[in-house]
């Protein structure tokens, strides 16, 4: 039942021209900053030789590559995720599902895994564009994966978010500007936060995001994102079992 | 478990309230194999959203549903196994292809890949397979809506309004595949088309303001009698003629009589009416259509 739900989703995500067009744009700012990151490289690659321990490649490239997906993901993944409830209430499509032997739950896990799908990809294809810089030289593959798997768990903390929030509301523009609200408030509150203490730091799913994103994998972030996800689908479990 | 198994739909008590406004007030229903029944009310009356509570798609205040001997509230994913809905306005996902729409509805009620093209073929949506909902005409999208409820072979039935946006000869195809569903499984449909229920179904219930106001098997209104005098009787006297169970009051003069079971009591009526010099002015046995039912049923008193 999950995964015919989810099939439909990336159906239906992929039909429609959304999809594509955020892509290419993701992928050609990411290809824009890779370049020019790679430009910079090569130029203080000779310099770099007389420090002690120089950073790597994949640090000086691919950290802030990975680190640019996760702002950009944080933009637009409320563009997916505002149509996945707000625009079945809206044209009344919901009623299918739930006149269908198939529960809240299942509704819910099905939809995000479809949206997680799609979003692999496009990590996949961040991840690919690293990997060319094989062609010159070697890479800190262990960076790389927490860089994966620090981005992928974003993703999904940003998708569970939007998802609740497209519950709430049957106009998906709605769903859309709050979805980017949120996560940009949830982002914001880690600046100017770091004397108070650090309550406001923990909620920030940007700070765990930077643990991964400088090679380290700590079990408290994934935690955090895994609790983050969990947290929200079940809100939205709640909300479409009560949109009755 | 289920002592009438030919109990296919069991509603009681259905009450749901919007705020201080009553949609649905008290109303309780029953639905056996084999029969097809007519939710006649006036826009408004709380149809929709009765059918909502019957699906599971509206939570009542209170009442309960029963499905196929399954409470539809402690065991919902058995229960909606056995339904089928098609809601006021079509579930169609506007950007799928008609197939690709048809399959994802019969893998999400578990029916057979045959299933998708024998519906395609009994709602006449043959030629169309390839098109986009979106791009159908409102007659194709509500034969869809139509082939999306009936696709798994559900033992219940629940149309709103499925006629609605069809053209004359589409709605005869429509009424046949109804009326044939009917003889198999149970139906509910709604409608504020009179001739439609009086043609297709076999019951009808008719709400109004969220009230059950009446109930009873097609036909039987028909037996009843339309009799008008210059000096009226009054009523205990006109029950008092041979054959006579009822007399309603209609307007000044003008009753209606409800007949004994097997009863004609026109001409009994007629003798009592130069009897007693009432001034017949007019009889109409067998005239007293639902039209008539339901328009003095639902009409806001002035």
């Amino acid at each position: 039942m999950i995964r015919i739900v989810a099939a439909k989703e990336i159906r239906m995500l992929f039909a429609s021209p959304l999809a594509w067009i955020v892509l290419a744009i993701f992928q050609a700012i990411l290809a824009w900053i890779f370049l020019a990151r790679l430009d910079a490289f090569l130029g203080v690659q000779a310099r770099l030789q007389y420090l002690l321990n120089p950073p790597g490649v994949t640090q000086w490239i691919s950290a802030p590559l990975f680190s640019a997906a996760m702002m950009i993901f944080l933009m637009i993944i409320p563009l997916f995720t505002m149509r996945l409830v707000a625009e079945e209430v809206r044209n009344q499509t919901l009623t299918l599902l739930i006149s269908a032997p198939i529960s809240p739950v299942q509704i819910v896990i099905g939809k995000f895994l479809g949206l997680m799908v799609f979003l692999l990809a496009a990590i996949m294809l961040v991840l690919l564009m690293s990997l060319t810089l094989l062609a010159g030289g070697r890479l800190d593959f262990g960076l790389l994966f927490s860089n994966v798997l620090g981005l992928s768990l974003a993703a999904g903390g940003f998708s569970a978010l939007g998802l609740y929030i497209s519950c709430l509301t049957k106009h998906p523009f709605l769903a859309g500007i709050g979805g980017i609200g949120a996560l940009l408030g949830l982002w914001a509150v880690s600046f100017g936060t770091e004397k108070i203490g650090n309550a406001f730091q923990v909620l920030s799913p940007a700070r765990h995001f930077e643990n991964f994103n400088q090679g380290l994998v700590d079990t408290g972030d994934i935690a955090y994102f895994i609790l983050f996800i969990a947290l929200f689908l079940m809100l939205s479990v709640w909300r479409i079992g009560n949109l009755k | 478990m289920n002592s009438h198994p030919s109990l296919l739909l069991h509603a009681q008590g259905l009450r749901r309230t919007y705020g201080s406004l009553v949609a649905v007030d008290n109303v309780s229903l029953e639905l056996r194999r084999g029969e097809v029944l007519g939710f006649l009310g006036p826009n408004g009356a709380g149809k929709s959203t009765t059918m909502r509570m019957l699906t599971g798609n509206l939570k009542p205040d209170s009442g309960k549903v029963v499905l196929c001997g399954i409470d539809l509230y402690d065991r919902p994913l058995d229960a909606k196994a056995k339904l089928g809905y098609l809601p006021e306005i079509p579930p169609l996902y506007k950007e799928m292809r008609v197939d690709d729409y048809l399959r994802f509805v019969a893998k999400l009620h578990g029916a057979k890949r045959e299933a998708v093209e024998q519906t395609k073929t009994r709602c006449g949506l043959l030629d169309v397979g390839k098109r986009l909902i979106g791009a159908l005409s409102k007659g194709y999208q509500q034969r869809l809506g139509i082939a999306q409820a009936i696709l798994h072979d559900p033992e219940i039935i629940i149309l709103d309004e499925p006629t609605s946006g069809l053209d004359p000869n589409q709605i005869m195809e429509i009424r046949t595949l109804i009326r044939e569903l009917g003889d198999r499984h149970g139906v509910i449909l709604s409608t504020h088309i009179l001739s439609e229920v009086e043609s297709l179904c076999d019951r009808v219930e008719i709400l109004h303001h969220g009230k059950k106001i009446y109930s009873g098997k097609i036909g039987a209104e028909r037996q009843s009698i339309e009799i008008g005098f210059r000096n009226p009787p009054s009523r205990e006297e006109l029950a008092g003629v041979d054959g006579v169970a009822g007399v309603e009051t209609l307007s000044a003069g003008l009753f209606l009589i409800h007949p004994l079971k097997d009863c004609d009591p026109t001409e009994a009526l007629i003798r009592k009416a130069s009897e007693g010099n009432w001034g017949l002015q007019r009889i109409n046995p067998g005239r007293y259509s639902l039209e008539k039912v339901f328009a003095r049923l639902t009409k806001e008193p002035s």
